[in-house]
């Protein structure tokens, strides 16, 4: 029993035990019905028994001096109404038999000082179930006892003992089948909650930390209780980490801020050549470092979101808007005009809106920086059995192999320190997506194309 | 011009107030949000920029306030963080654009411009010389009745002369302001620049004068 | 009292084939068949004469079974299924008493098959004893001698009958010899159970002279040839047969009740072959079945529904209530009863 129900489910457990109790109330059952039936059935034969022997010391007479009996037809006639059991008889006065069965025996004379006068006993090869009753008679005056013994086989009461065993049997085989069914549907029923909670958590997306709530029973409530702290320990593990990205990117650029604007204003006023150019190359140096600190921060928080995925209904030429008009300022720097073609108002789109919008800046941004100056980035989005956002430039684009070898930290365009970082964020946010980024030749000869290819829903 | 710089880093702070010195801004410098509500107090300002991090407060807060008390004047947010959620954030409590931290200062004078014209454009932002306007928000140049639109590089090259008339600026004084310091720009590109707006001059009464083996200088031809 | 029969009884005796017997039998007949294999040996109170269609016929579907037939009177049946362990496989009789003590008594086996399955309950006793036949006790009389007297619908209306026109029946009213007789002792205790004119009746009849038989076989003989002018308590079944031989005869039921007594079968204890006794147990079964058995022996077959139907038949209970009139205090009692009220001289 331990075995089966070590590892087993809480609700198989249950099951069983509850099982075990209903098979017990059913043997119990099933014993009671035996015991009170068969009961029932012994006292009615007792009851006619009686009834038989006082009919017949009801007939006892004097007559002469003698002791006389006229048998009534009823005090055995009545023994068969019930069952067709044997019937024997015997009538003594002063010990001696006046009529019936001489051989049956009077075993239980000593009982009738006690109340029992029913025995039970072996007589002509089987069971019998014998009364005996006294009965005195004044013979010339003298009162002498009379010993009525009525005995009747068991045949009928074995007849309706298998009935009742059979009837026992079956109710307690269904009593216990109804019990182990109800015992099934209680397991279940009970374990509802549970299944509950589980069904609730388990529908959760990655992001949602908020605590188990809902009707909980009373004894749920540590279990629940328990997950609900682990909920605020997870969260504010990972709000840890995203404190942690944003403490990095804050303690690095504060004072990197400080350095360069330092420098600039250094920058302006000096005079000599060379000092400038000294300065002019720390400061692209200054530059170049807290670009890349910002794509790899970037980085972290893609693989950061990415590990948690939870995609909601966003607007995606909403984003692009917001990055073109975020960015336009500087590409206006550079003179750089960015154009919009987008194919309607409304591009519907299941994706997590941060990662996107970091993908699609990334991009641009790398855009931007390849852009020679007075030109044009087109940004076109169009749609139709996929989502197809793609950035198209003048830049001096990729040599023919880096077509394909975009993606790896590191890999730069030329002497651009960072610049692949960019679109491997990009290519991990399209994938976390279910699609990938493409770069190919602008059509129009000059320049790269960089696509953004997303599934539609 | 008159912003207000609110910053608790000291020498980040006097850097940018430097900064903007040289483009002739004046910048006063608040080192908490109390600090920056009494000079708000004081005087009034074109432009706020905002730390978020601040010993006796959040800048968002500060934000907020601003916004809630019908104050228009444009705030830019400085922030140390890149992530998109906080910029989303910061744009809903009514900041009018965000830079992160570290700048190019030129992208921080760009975004400011963008700010400040999105504004009503005050008579400050224009230069006057011998009939010819400068609309430096507008990016227009208006000599009568013709207006001549000014690309970024023109804009610039061009507030640098109408900011000092008759002074002369060398070219690499030039490609310091105009050109990023990623750019690896010949000297020659101020010519293109210089040749665009002195096309744009024509009919005007103003002309950007060649002073040679020195530089460019604005002259009024009145 | 007079047993006119007594001569008869001597015959019986002449004719004994075992001389060690320690009961009497009246006659004995042995049916063999061509392969003698098997003997099934019947002990029965019915007559040869009645009851040989019935061994002819079971002899035909059983060719190899052949038959000891040992006729006995029902008090004798009874002392040798008591005494002589193993001489018989099959009792019939017309004592359902005696047949019902027999099985009380632990003396008869238990069978069972299709066809006493098939048997309504009140036609077996412990599935031992098996009822096959329904026979009424009837009156006989003799057309000739009666003449035109009305007849009578109840017991009372007879005796009354009697009283009046005592001088036509002194001595020629026969009756069964109760003290003899298994089955008029029956008749007797079943009339004494059921009418309060039986006593009467018998004080009537006693007065008369009445004649003292063994069987109803030779009260109706007596009847037909005009001996007697009527006998009380007949076997229906002998007293049907006897019509086609002796046309002069009429049976009369009595409107009151009619005592109906069933002819049972039962396999004593100690039987050898039980397997036999079965095989005729069932074959009795299947009466009903064959009308023509039926019509040529007179017996009447268990059916399921004529015995209840009739509300004037009293069918004799088979069960304990049997055993009280065979209490020895109780039938001497009523023997003396008897004999007080039919010899009142």
């Amino acid at each position: 029993m331990r075995l089966l129900v070590k590892n087993g489910s809480i609700q198989r457990r249950l099951a069983v035990q509850l099982s075990l109790v209903a098979g017990i109330l059913s043997f119990g059952l099933f014993m009671l019905i035996q015991v009170v039936a068969e009961t029932a059935a012994v006292d009615t034969q007792d009851k006619i028994l009686r009834a038989s022997a006082i009919s017949i010391a009801d007939s006892l007479y004097a007559e002469n001096g003698k002791v006389r009996l006229e048998l009534p037809y009823a005090a055995l006639s009545m023994l068969g109404t019930i069952s067709q059991d044997r019937v024997f008889y015997r009538v003594l006065f002063k010990e001696k038999t006046l009529t019936g069965y001489d051989d049956l025996p009077v075993q239980a004379v000593e009982m009738l000082e006690r109340k029992n006068k029913f025995s039970t006993f072996q007589y002509r090869g089987e069971e019998v179930r014998s009364v005996l009753i006294k009965r005195s008679i004044a013979v010339d005056g003298v009162f002498s006892d009379a010993i009525i013994i009525v005995a009747q086989t068991r045949l009928g009461l074995n007849v309706i003992s298998q009935k009742i065993t059979r009837t026992a049997t079956t109710m307690g085989v269904l009593f216990f089948l109804f019990g182990t069914g109800l015992s099934v549907w209680a397991a279940h029923v009970a374990l509802n909650p549970l299944n509950r909670i589980a069904q609730a958590v388990t529908q959760r997306g990655p992001k949602d930390l908020r605590p188990v709530t809902g009707n909980s029973p009373s004894e749920l409530k540590p279990l629940v209780d328990a997950l609900n702290s682990f909920i605020l320990r997870l969260k504010s593990s990972a709000l840890r980490t995203e404190d942690f990205i944003s403490e990095a990117a804050h303690r690095v650029r504060t004072p990197l801020a400080t350095v360069r604007t330092q420098a600039e204003v250094i920058h302006r006023s000096l005079d000599k050549s060379k000092n400038k150019t000294a300065l002019r190359d720390m400061i692209r140096a200054l530059d170049e470092s807290s670009r890349s600190a910002g794509q790899l921060l970037d980085h972290a928080m893609v693989n950061f979101r990415s590990d948690q995925f939870s995609p909601s209904e966003i607007n995606l030429l909403d984003i692009l808007k917001e990055v073109c008009n975020r960015l336009s300022p500087l590409a206006g720097l550079k003179d750089i005009t960015i154009n919009n073609e987008f194919q309607e108002d409304n591009c519907l789109f299941r994706g997590d809106a941060i990662l996107l919008h970091n993908a699609i800046r990334n991009i641009l941004d790398n855009a931007i920086k390849y852009s020679p100056d007075d030109s044009i980035i087109t940004v076109k989005c169009h749609w139709s059995k996929k989502i197809i956002v793609s950035f198209e430039d003048a830049g001096r684009g990729f040599s023919g192999n880096e077509y394909t070898k975009r993606f790896t930290r590191g890999t730069n365009v030329g002497d651009v320190i960072g610049s692949g970082l960019g679109l491997t964020i990009a290519n991990e946010v399209a994938i976390v997506h279910g699609g990938f980024v493409l770069i190919s030749k602008n059509k129009k000869g000059v320049g790269s194309c960089v696509s953004l290819i997303l599934p539609t829903f | 011009m008159r912003y207000l710089l609110v910053e608790d880093n000291i020498q980040l702070a006097r850097a940018i107030s430097d900064r903007f010195a040289l483009e002739g801004h004046v910048v006063d410098h608040a080192k908490s949000l109390n600090e920056a509500r009494e000079f708000m107090d004081l005087t009034s300002y074109q432009l706020i920029l905002l730390d978020i991090m601040l010993p006796d407060g959040d800048g968002r807060f500060f934000l907020k306030t601003h916004r809630v008390n019908k104050n228009t004047t444009p705030i830019i947010i400085l922030t140390a963080r890149s992530e998109v959620s906080d910029r989303i954030n910061l744009l809903d409590l009514g900041a009018d654009d965000y830079i992160t931290k570290p700048f190019d200062f030129r992208e921080l004078e760009a975004r400011c411009r963008a700010v400040l014209r999105r504004q009503d454009g005050s008579a400050d932002n224009k230069l006057e010389l011998s009939g010819t306007i400068l609309d430096s928000l507008e990016g227009t140049l208006k000599t009568g009745a013709k207006i001549e639109k000014l690309r970024n590089r023109e804009l610039r090259l061009i507030e640098i002369f109408f900011s000092s008339p008759e002074k002369i600026f060398s070219k690499n004084h030039l490609m310091d302001r105009l050109f990023s310091f990623s750019e690896d720009i010949s000297e020659n590109a101020i010519e293109v620049y210089v040749g665009r707006l002195r096309k744009k001059l024509d009919n005007s009464h103003v002309k950007i004068e060649t002073v040679r083996g020195l530089g460019y200088r604005l002259i009024s031809l009145k | 009292m007079r047993f006119a029969y007594f001569t008869y009884l001597l015959a019986a005796f002449v004719f004994l084939k075992s001389f060690a017997l320690a009961f009497e039998i009246e006659d004995n007949k042995y049916y063999e068949v061509e392969k003698n294999e098997q003997i099934l040996r019947i002990i029965s109170t019915a007559d040869i004469e009645a009851f040989e269609p019935i061994i002819l016929a079971f002899q035909k579907e059983f060719q190899t079974i052949a038959i000891d037939y040992v006729v006995a009177s029902s008090s004798q049946t009874m002392e040798a299924i008591y005494n002589e362990n193993g001489k018989f496989d099959l009792v019939i009789s017309s004592a359902m008493d005696l047949q019902t003590k027999l099985a009380n008594d632990g003396l008869a086996q238990t069978y069972k098959s299709l066809e006493t399955e098939k048997l309504p309950i009140w036609a077996q006793w412990r599935n031992q004893v098996y009822g096959f036949t329904h026979e009424p006790a009837v009156m006989v009389i003799s057309k000739k001698e009666y003449g035109n007297l009305p007849l009578p619908k109840t017991r009372d209306q007879f005796v009354e009958l009697l009283r009046r026109n005592s001088e036509k029946f002194i001595g020629r009213i026969g009756t069964y010899d109760v003290s003899q007789s298994g089955l008029g002792y029956l008749f007797a205790t079943q009339d004494s159970r059921n009418t309060d004119s039986f006593w009467r009746l018998i004080e009537m009849i006693g007065r008369l002279d009445v004649e003292l038989y063994c069987c109803s076989g030779s009260m109706i003989e007596d009847v037909s040839s005009g001996r007697l002018v009527l006998a009380y308590n007949v076997l229906g079944s002998y007293a049907e047969n006897s019509l086609k031989k002796f046309p002069g005869l009429k049976i009369i039921s009595f409107d009151d009740f009619s005592t109906i007594m069933m002819r049972t079968a039962l396999i004593p204890m100690a039987a050898k072959r039980p397997d036999l006794s079965g095989k005729m147990i069932d074959f009795l079964l299947q009466l009903h079945s064959k009308p023509d058995l039926v019509a040529l022996s007179g017996l009447q077959p268990i059916t399921r529904h004529n015995l209840l139907d009739d509300k004037r038949t009293r069918p004799i209970r088979l069960g304990p209530g049997l055993l009280v009139f065979l209490d020895k205090l109780r039938k001497e009692n009523f023997l003396r009863n008897w004999e007080s009220s039919i010899s009142q001289e």
